[in-house]
């Protein structure tokens, strides 16, 4: 029997070419497995085999996604394959980002079955978790072993065309299917027996989850510009030189309150970034270009608004936990608002 | 962290970053994209003149987003 062929896609990092420096690199490929495609190559077995990896740079497929995801379908229907495993992309977000928007396009447009892996919080589970199958990781690469075990062990049954269980069962994100099948007794027994359970506070499980969106109603617009107060706040991790409140390069758990007063313009000499998820070289040359002190300073002076505030807010906004990020918000939500700020421009990379 | 200011504070928020699908999931309401992620508010590699440049233009498209009634998540792309 031809074993089935399979296609891997994984980003600079994990091709062994270096991280920020190098996440601008162009889709190429290799007709052999490369970095992890390696293990998951030796874990497919005799059935299937790893024929080629397609390697794009994080940045590169985040800021061209068109031109990106058009160059890596390319590169992966030149390999004809019968599955694609992109990943495991963890808790980083452009990658998983990248890795579930090529699994999702490839499934698309070739009619084959992709499987990926990513931690629950990564944005990449929202935004594709209905259209591949990805698979439940850790939150960082040491769940490496397993994250692989499960993508391949997935991959092949999907190959083999065998019978899919519950993504609960399964360990992948659910998709949004639902399969009709019998119970021995009917719903409203079910839902009497479900009631009980949570009366008792005993652990149940509901038959029909709801999905959870969070969003806020937009906030009343800036009625007059020329008097309002305006704060930057930035999950760029632009912070004064030397890190003084020690804010974590990744996972951060706390943010920094900076006075900018009397600062027109943020320079190598005071402030730098210390954001471990993107290449630094521009932000340290340049801290506005993340986080714009000057040309606020110019508009403040110019008169188009009224006055930028006293301070800026800022994290690094990698790796770090959702609910940190939303605490975050509250603590800094809540400063303002006593502060009588009226509008706030939030820069992330 | 965009969506929690918002609600905390009741003011808006205007969020400036070059991943937009990212932004539409955490639930920013008003959204300029940036034009990379090492610099979404310049464009350092284009040389100072246009960098400043670009910074202004996407922070008055950032001021404009601020004093527009909106009653849905936003992109602001001019």
């Amino acid at each position: 029997m031809v074993a089935y062929r399979v296609v891997c896609y994984i980003n600079q990092f994990f091709a062994g070419m270096g991280g920020e420096e190098a996440a601008h690199q162009e889709p190429f490929a290799k007709g052999e497995p490369i970095g992890p495609a390696a293990q998951i190559n030796s874990l497919l077995g005799e059935d299937a085999q790893v024929v080629g990896t397609v390697v794009c740079g994080d940045s590169y497929y985040g800021e061209n996604m068109e031109a990106a995801r058009e160059k890596c379908m390319e590169l992966i229907k030149s390999f004809s394959p019968d599955l694609l495993i992109a990943g495991p992309a963890f808790n980083a977000g452009r990658y998983g980002v990248a890795c579930g928007d090529i699994c999702a396009i490839t499934g698309e447009l070739l009619g084959i079955p992709t499987v990926t892996g990513m931690y629950c919080e990564n944005p990449g589970v929202e935004l594709y978790s209905t259209k591949t199958f990805i698979v439940k990781t850790a939150d960082s690469a040491r769940g490496m072993k397993e994250a692989l075990e499960n993508m391949a062990r997935l991959g092949l049954k999907l190959l083999k065309k065998q019978e899919m269980g519950p993504a609960e069962e399964e360990g992948y994100f659910h998709r949004g299917i639902r399969k009709n099948f019998f119970y021995e007794e009917n719903g409203a027994k079910r839902a009497v027996d479900m009631l009980l359970k949570k009366l008792k506070g005993e652990p149940f499980k509901t038959e029909y989850e709801m999905p959870v969106f969070k969003r806020v109603p937009p906030a009343k617009p800036v009625k007059d510009i020329r008097k309002a107060t305006i704060a930057l706040v930035s999950s760029g991790g632009i912070v004064p030189k030397g890190n003084p409140d020690k804010i974590r390069v990744s996972s951060a758990e706390s943010y920094g309150r900076y006075d900018i007063s009397g600062i027109d313009d943020l320079t190598p000499e005071i402030f730098e970034s210390i954001h471990g998820g993107y290449d630094r070289v521009w932000a340290n040359e340049d801290p506005d270009v993340v986080l714009p002190v000057d040309v606020m300073r110019q508009l403040e002076k110019e008169g188009v608004f009224g006055k930028l505030y006293d301070y800026v807010y800022t994290t690094t906004g990698t790796g770090t936990s959702v609910a940190n990020a939303e605490r975050f918000g509250e603590e800094i939500g809540e400063e303002l608002k006593k502060a009588g700020v009226d509008a706030v421009i939030l820069t992330s990379t | 962290m965009a969506r929690e200011i918002e609600a905390a504070a009741g003011i808006p928020v205007v969020q400036i970053a070059t991943i937009v699908p990212i932004m539409l999931t955490v639930g920013a309401n008003r959204i300029v994209p940036g034009v990379a992620i090492p610099h979404p508010v310049g464009a350092p590699d284009k040389g100072e003149e246009v960098d400043k440049m670009v910074r202004r233009q996407l922070l008055e498209r950032a001021l404009k987003a601020i004093q527009t009634e909106i009653k849905e998540q936003t992109i602001f792309n001019k």
